[in-house]
């Protein structure tokens, strides 16, 4: 036995495993090299920008036709963004456009150098989502001067040269808040008195600050709602479950409706309320936000009231947008998804066409 | 006997523990109060023991570990390993039969065993310093419960999965019972066998622990292992308890949760020494300020700031060091003479 764990063995052993976790991992460095390749091939043709003046001139005249079209996305952390992602490609490839998609996998260094390929292999326009807000200046800037339009989807950049880019295209957070409180106020606006307890997303994150502020906007206007509690649930089941759970057991009895930041927290408070003994959508209004199919299945089986559409699935309005823009038109610096409110009744109707 | 138990280092702990406790039924009268509802007890303290139950686990895996000096910081992507792989096997699988369930277990605890065992290797056999071998794990596991996961949050609809961390057994959460197993083999292992002596050992001294007879490079692998081995039924009772695999979120800074169960309960991180039952008194203090932050209505801003404080005065208050200084300080004269007198005498 001691023999078997001679060190020299071990070593060899743990040097042969490094060896193939690192030849897994050249595979994609090669994936990483190609696209590098790419941009360098092109950056030959990038020495005649002087005639991209006559280039840009021909793409107007064939907006209607093919356009190619970079797409930097920010990653795939959640079935939301992958959701997105489908949709973009899915729009911009059966529109009859040339698609060129580069994943950020959550790093600027990545997304910049994306960008930058893009501009070398002078596509037609630049769909991104920022992984952060800042930073992006000189990468944008670059974009300006070789005469591609930037689009934002579903993030913003925090800079204020807006000329830098065309128009964000993204869902209206605030906007989403204000559905909830008019949904509820429809709903209990006749009642004495409603307790509500708030799930708050990832302290500091847009959509968290977003939605509150909403929310609390209509809300405020009616006396009779009351935001009795309101803890942050970092968007996740276990931490919406956890934090409901403590809600529960320090005022239980008296909570009327449950507002969550996103729907994983709301399913996993529901958890933690049928655990309590009393019934979601009976004893506590419960409202989510996002539409996931988890939500719709919630619905479904009779436990959750309502959500609020965040939608990911905003590819052929993009589309729509860019092909607008290359027509000449004029576009808005800021443009809503459509969105829309899903609720129980709905659900079980609409549950097998949910994508994400 | 006060003397002995003001000296004794769970003494301490227990105090912040009560306190924290008591500080609740300033805001909530029923904080203490069990009921029965649906068919098992509802209660906050209920709660606090069963949303305890995983970071209890780690950290009487992480105790052992510090034990030798040593230092395991991939519990956390153990955890979300553990859970992911638990999910993914009985995703799809039918309520009749509970054959996946033992399936998902069987496979979940083997992986991350073998995740300890790569830990063990690494530092006992390798020589590789403890916190950088499991920082190799750390990153790397979260990666692979990535892998599995696919990236997104995969739902379970295999109702007996969900029992092992919401089912409840004789009115209380399964959880609890899990806990107290693994709390009960530890004690024995350690207490009653010469396992926990020579853990100290190896921790003090791995060398003359080694020459006096002690094989210090498996005791060192077996503590990685029966940590892989905590981390793993942590992540199946937290995967498990919302009936999902989170790769991203799942077990994110538990291992720093752990290790601060363990220095509050008295294990120092020189290794030499362990508290089982001190780590048990800090993992329920980190859980109950969690719960109590939670239900008192901490602004959400605050959260975090509060719970350094706290964890700042239950670490003061357990340095014999600290405590000297507060008593001087408040005793000031009568401490100041007795010293003098005695340097008297003794000079």
């Amino acid at each position: 036995m001691k023999k078997l764990f001679s060190s020299k063995l071990l070593m060899l052993m743990m040097l042969a495993l490094l060896l193939v976790v690192a030849a897994c991992g050249s595979d994609e460095a090669e994936e990483a090299g190609g696209t590098e390749s790419d941009s360098t091939e092109t950056e030959d043709t990038t020495e005649t920008e002087d005639t991209s003046a006559e280039t840009e001139g021909d793409t107007e005249e064939a907006s209607s036709e093919k356009l190619v079209i970079g797409f930097s996305q920010v990653g795939a952390e959640s079935e939301w963004r992958t959701a997105n992602t489908e949709s973009m490609k899915a729009a911009i490839t059966d529109a009859g456009h040339e698609l060129k998609f580069s994943d950020a996998q959550q790093k600027q260094e990545n997304q910049i150098k994306a960008i930058r390929s893009f501009i070398a292999q002078k596509v037609d326009a630049i769909v991104f989502s920022p992984v952060v807000e800042t930073g992006f200046e000189t990468v944008l800037q670059e974009a300006k001067d070789a005469d591609i339009p930037v689009f934002l989807a579903d993030r913003s950049v925090d800079i204020e040269d807006d000329s830098l880019w065309v128009t964000f295209l993204g869902s209206d957070f605030v906007e989403e808040g204000r559905k909830a409180g008019n949904w509820l106020v429809d709903e209990l606006g006749d009642e004495d008195e409603v307790n509500i307890v708030e799930l708050q997303g990832t302290v500091g994150s847009a959509p968290a600050i977003d939605r509150k502020e909403g929310f609390e906007e209509i809300i405020g206007d009616h006396s009779n709602f009351e935001i009795t509690q309101s803890q942050s649930g970092d968007f996740t089941r276990a931490k919406g479950k956890e934090v409901m759970e403590a809600f529960l057991k320090s005022d239980g009895d008296n909570i009327d409706v449950l507002y969550a930041h996103n729907d994983d927290m709301a399913i996993g408070a529901i958890q933690a309320i049928e655990e309590y003994g009393l019934k979601p959508a009976e004893d506590i209004t419960i409202i989510g936000v996002d539409a996931v199919k988890g939500a719709f299945e919630a619905m479904a089986a009779g436990k959750m009231n309502v959500t609020i559409e965040c939608n990911p699935l905003f590819g052929p309005q993009m589309v729509d947008l860019i092909e607008a823009y290359k027509a000449g038109e004029e576009i808005p610096k800021r443009v809503a998804v459509e969105e829309s409110m899903y609720t129980m009744d709905q659900a079980e109707e609409l549950l097998p066409t949910r994508q994400y | 006997m006060i003397k002995s138990m003001i000296k004794s280092k769970l003494f301490w702990p227990i105090v912040v523990l009560v306190l924290i406790l008591l500080f609740n039924l300033f805001f909530d009268r029923g904080f203490f109060s069990i009921e029965v509802r649906g068919g098992h007890l509802v209660g906050s303290l209920i709660d606090i023991l069963n949303r305890g139950a995983p970071l209890m686990l780690i950290s009487i895996g992480m105790t052992l570990v510090i034990a030798t000096k040593g230092i395991d910081l991939g519990v956390g992507s153990v955890i979300a390993m553990s859970g992911a792989i638990g999910a993914m096997s009985v995703a799809g699988a039918a309520d009749d039969s509970i054959l996946p369930l033992f399936t998902a277990i069987g496979l979940s605890v083997g992986i991350c065993v073998l995740a300890g065992a790569w830990n063990g290797l690494l530092v006992s056999r390798v020589g590789v310093q403890p916190i950088v071998a499991t920082l190799i794990l750390m990153v790397a596991g979260r990666g692979i419960a990535q892998l599995i996961t696919g990236g997104q949050i995969t739902t379970v609809y295999y109702e007996p999965y969900s029992y092992i961390g919401g089912g409840y057994l004789f009115l209380l959460p399964f959880s609890i019972f899990i806990v107290a197993a693994v709390f009960a083999i530890a004690m024995f292992l350690t207490r009653k066998t010469a396992i926990g002596l020579f853990i100290e050992s190896v921790g003090s001294n791995p060398d003359a622990s080694r020459l006096s007879g002690i094989n210090s490079k498996n005791i060192i692998l077996m503590v990685y292992i029966f940590s892989g081995f905590c981390a793993a039924i942590g992540g199946l009772i937290l995967s498990s308890n919302v009936a999902s695999a989170d790769g991203n979120n799942a077990g994110l800074w538990y291992e720093l949760d752990a290790i601060l169960a363990v220095v509050i309960g008295g294990t120092s991180l020189m290794g030499g020494r362990f508290f089982l039952m001190g780590t048990l008194v800090g993992a329920l203090i980190i859980q109950s300020l969690t719960t109590t932050i939670y239900s008192v209505g901490v602004p959400t801003e605050y959260n975090l700031v509060v719970k350094a404080i706290v964890v700042l005065i239950v670490c003061l208050l357990q340095s014999p060091e600290f405590r000297k200084r507060l008593t001087g300080a408040f005793g000031s004269k009568k401490g100041v003479k007795s010293t003098k007198d005695k340097g008297v005498t003794l000079s």
